[in-house]
């Protein structure tokens, strides 16, 4: 049996498709995913990620045992409700998860992780608090629900949906959360799009969801959050890197921080040891077709894979992200294989898309 | 929930075939895969003259979501396919029995009462 959100039944109750995602029933569109898509990018949507999970960590060694724990380094952190997004790597530098964490004081932080890596996380955190004796505790928070709302008129639509909550929201900057009336406000997102993921008690998701749609923000699925995170240029979970990629081959090496000669976090050693292998990068479909994961790409300094791929709505062409060897640029052609046949493709700079507008062609 | 013409056959890899007057057939995916499918985007259809055997993969019918096959509801030659399908590949998604895919002209001896009727593809929907 599936498991279900609190919005369960009012995407039931939309008319929503819904799929199994990691173990979770939850719509992958309400009608049309390329309209839901486009909402995204010229309006406001929203999308139920409840199925994602939040965890409190608090404790004196709160900040010490992150710092160990993640490969990126949480004492940027300085202002309450900043927010970090990271890796969490094993010991031979594969990512056993990405996650966000936000800061509220150096005993204090929230951190959500993926739905379908959620049990995997907590077990390899629990072993590490037990391993390095941390004084933290790591509460699990199945009793709250999440919201992304995602587009250019998210912000505002969002503040007519909860009034009052513009005092609060409407001065924070990308990657800045506050708390309005239980409602954690995060200008985050998964979109390439300005917008908001608020995070809100579980009874309540209901009224908010239906108080954002009456402010006219339309419910949009997971299959359009796909499109418009892979349009964003923004990895996937499970898909774009897994626990045997390194971070510095899947296009993060700007999330792992090495700068602090002194601090030693799971896997840093293994980084070091096993330099940047391979260039992620994204793919432009030239030929007819569409472009899917695991496909095989040609390029002038070897072979290499596509790890997503998709049509993009906005570019109104079909898209990948491609692990190659070092030393493709962008521009380069290459040729994908296709159900056999080979293909023509070029490589760009990622993102394809940002805040409405494609960046490349 | 899904519309399913009574005077078409069908195929339990949910292709619907119209028999027309002349002996040829009209092939198309049904309003339940285009459902399933999600927003099409893509077609590629065999081309004219091109001999197909019963249940062989022809075309590739490419949604948003994922690459799937057609396949030829019994053996014959192709004798036409819908460009205008090509070029607007959404047309499956707003009416799935008029966005055609192929016209095959069956070979001698085909044996069309292999096909599902209407009721029979429903079961199979059901069963899905």
């Amino acid at each position: 049996m599936a498991k279900q959100t609190p919005l369960h039944a009012t995407h039931v109750a939309a008319g929503a498709r819904m799929v199994d995602f990691a173990g979770w029933d939850m719509p992958v569109n309400y009608g049309s995913q390329i309209e839901e898509h486009h909402v995204v990018r010229r309006d406001a949507g929203m999308f139920d990620v409840s199925h994602m999970l939040a965890l409190d960590l608090e404790g004196a060694d709160a900040t010490k045992w992150l710092r160990g724990l993640l490969a990126n380094d949480v004492s940027k952190l300085r202002t309450p409700g900043k927010a970090l997004y990271s890796c969490m790597l094993n010991p031979a530098g594969g990512v056993i998860d990405d996650l966000i964490v936000y800061y509220f004081s150096d005993d204090n932080y929230r951190i959500v992780v993926n739905a379908g890596t959620a049990d995997k996380d907590l077990s390899w955190m629990r072993r590490n608090i037990a391993d390095t004796g941390a004084n933290v505790t790591l509460e699990s928070r199945r009793d709250l629900a999440m919201i992304a709302v995602q587009g250019p008129n998210a912000r505002a639509k969002t503040w007519q949906a909860l009034p009052g909550s513009e005092s609060v929201a409407g001065e924070l900057k990308p990657f800045q959360a506050a708390w309005f009336d239980e409602i954690l406000i995060a200008r985050t997102g998964y979109t390439g799009e300005d917008g908001y993921e608020l995070t809100v008690p579980a009874d309540r998701a209901v009224a908010i969801w239906d108080a954002l749609a009456a402010a006219g923000v339309a419910p949009c699925g997971l299959g359009a959050r796909d499109t418009l995170r892979l349009e964003a240029g923004m990895n996937l979970y499970g898909q774009d890197m897994d626990d045997t990629v390194s971070p510095l081959d899947a296009g993060l090496a700007w999330t792992v921080d090495f700068k602090d000669e002194t601090r030693d976090f799971v896997g840093r050693e293994a980084l070091l040891a096993k330099p940047q292998a391979n260039e992620m990068i994204g793919l432009i479909l030239d030929d007819k077709g569409v472009l899917r994961a695991h496909m095989k790409v040609f390029t002038a300094h070897g072979e290499g894979e596509t790890t997503s791929g998709t049509f993009s709505p906005t570019l109104e062409k079909s898209i990948a992200f491609a692990r190659l060897p070092l030393g493709v640029v962008a521009g380069a052609p290459v040729e994908v294989e296709i159900r056999g046949k080979r293909a023509a493709a070029h490589l760009v700079k990622l993102p394809f898309v940002r805040n409405g507008k494609a960046l490349t062609g | 929930m899904s519309n399913i013409p009574a005077d078409l056959k069908y195929t339990k890899s949910h292709e619907w075939i119209r028999a027309e007057a002349d002996g040829s057939l009209t092939i198309g995916v049904t309003d339940h895969a285009q459902e399933a499918l999600g927003d099409v985007v893509f077609l590629e259809l065999p081309e004219e003259g091109r001999s197909l055997s019963a249940g062989e993969a022809c075309a590739v019918i490419e949604s948003v979501k994922a690459a799937s096959d057609i396949y030829a509801p019994v053996a014959g030659e192709v004798i036409g396919f819908n460009q205008d399908a090509v070029d607007a590949p959404e047309s499956v998604n707003t009416d799935a029995y008029a966005a055609w895919l192929f016209k095959i002209k069956p070979a001698e001896g085909s044996d069309l009462s292999a096909l599902l009727d209407a009721a029979g593809y429903q079961a199979v929907v059901d069963a899905a």
